[in-house]
């Protein structure tokens, strides 16, 4: 029996855990059918998921050479 | 400010690796045939190459949750004299950058909430409820009149800096910068995230869903601010 098709608002309610990986395997599929056929939600997904990236690449920053250097020196001593 | 003194006390040599023979296989040849000796050679430098070549994300994500440059080395610093203590529990070498950065994780929320809970600190409102309504920067942005740009929502988030970024971030309430670093610059999941901060999912997922909206708020104003947008057009619409 074919899954019931999600509507744009059911996508836009479930799209924040879907892209977190947090929606049941059941609503990821049916998310991903209505993404593969909907033009508007895809681009909505689509720039959720470049902002997602932008947010994690604020987790890299270059450590200081103090730093390393502090790393290093503790490291040296075990 | 996080205390030095374990890294004062390295722990690693007086506790065993791990002894999970399905995980023995994935060690380094050298590991699994030589003495002793060369073990703890060889774990020592497995440690240090591995904690050399995440330096950045770890000082990254210590920098996003501490905000402060000296309190992110000292996270960084405190979060490695744990990690060489605790490392014969780590029974996959593949998973050293997980592992570390919930060593890190963990470190900074039992500071924070010890922080919390000092009566000299002043408690930090759970929720800025004039920011907590829900927005969206693509509705902001995929709207008649910007279309003119083909697509106006990724060029614009092209234009935002790194800098923009962080400040956004930056920004948020401690509970919700907390939740997004965690999720999202760390990758825990929700239960990870509501393990490591003591509360129920529930309230990670409105965390996080509301430190979503307030870094999409404040990621619209800036491109306001900034001229990222047709200065035209964001006039009448500048009161969000």
């Amino acid at each position: 029996m074919s899954k019931p098709k999600m509507t744009c608002e059911e996508v836009l309610k479930h799209l924040v855990a879907y892209l977190d990986h947090e929606t049941d395997a059941r609503t990821a599929a049916q998310m991903e059918r209505h993404l593969e056929e909907c033009r508007g939600c895809f681009s909505r997904a689509e720039f959720e998921k470049t902002l997602k990236a932008r947010v994690r690449e604020a987790g890299s920053s270059t450590a200081p050479a103090q730093l390393r250097a502090r790393i290093k020196k503790l490291i040296e001593k075990y | 400010m996080i205390a030095r003194d374990s890294e004062r006390t390295p722990g690693a040599g007086s506790m065993s690796p791990c002894s999970d023979p399905a995980v023995s296989a994935t060690l380094p040849a050298a590991r699994r045939e030589s003495g002793v000796g060369r073990v703890e050679t060889d774990r020592h430098q497995f440690f240090a190459e591995h904690v050399a070549r995440l330096a950045d994300r770890l000082y990254g994500t210590a920098l996003r949750l501490t905000r402060n440059s000296a309190d992110a080395e000292d996270l960084v610093a405190e979060t490695v004299a744990k990690a060489w203590a605790k490392l014969g529990g780590l029974c996959d070498p593949q998973s050293f950058e997980a592992w570390i950065q919930r060593i890190l994780a963990n470190t900074f929320v039992s500071e924070w909430r010890h922080r919390r809970a000092s009566p000299e600190v002043a408690m930090e409102p759970e929720a800025e409820d004039d920011e907590g309504e829900p927005f969206s920067l693509f509705e902001k942005l995929h709207q008649p009149f910007l279309l003119w740009w083909s697509t106006p929502e990724e060029e614009v988030i092209a234009k935002f800096l790194r800098e923009d970024i962080d400040r956004a971030l930056d920004a948020l309430p401690d509970a919700f910068r907390i939740a997004i670093v965690l999720v999202e610059v760390q990758g825990h999941s929700y239960a990870e995230a509501a393990d490591l901060l003591g509360v129920p999912i529930g309230t990670v997922r409105s965390r996080i869903a509301r430190a979503r909206a307030q870094l999409q708020r404040a990621l619209w104003r800036h491109a306001q601010d900034a001229g990222l947008l047709d200065r035209r057009v964001t006039a009448k619409d500048h009161d969000v």
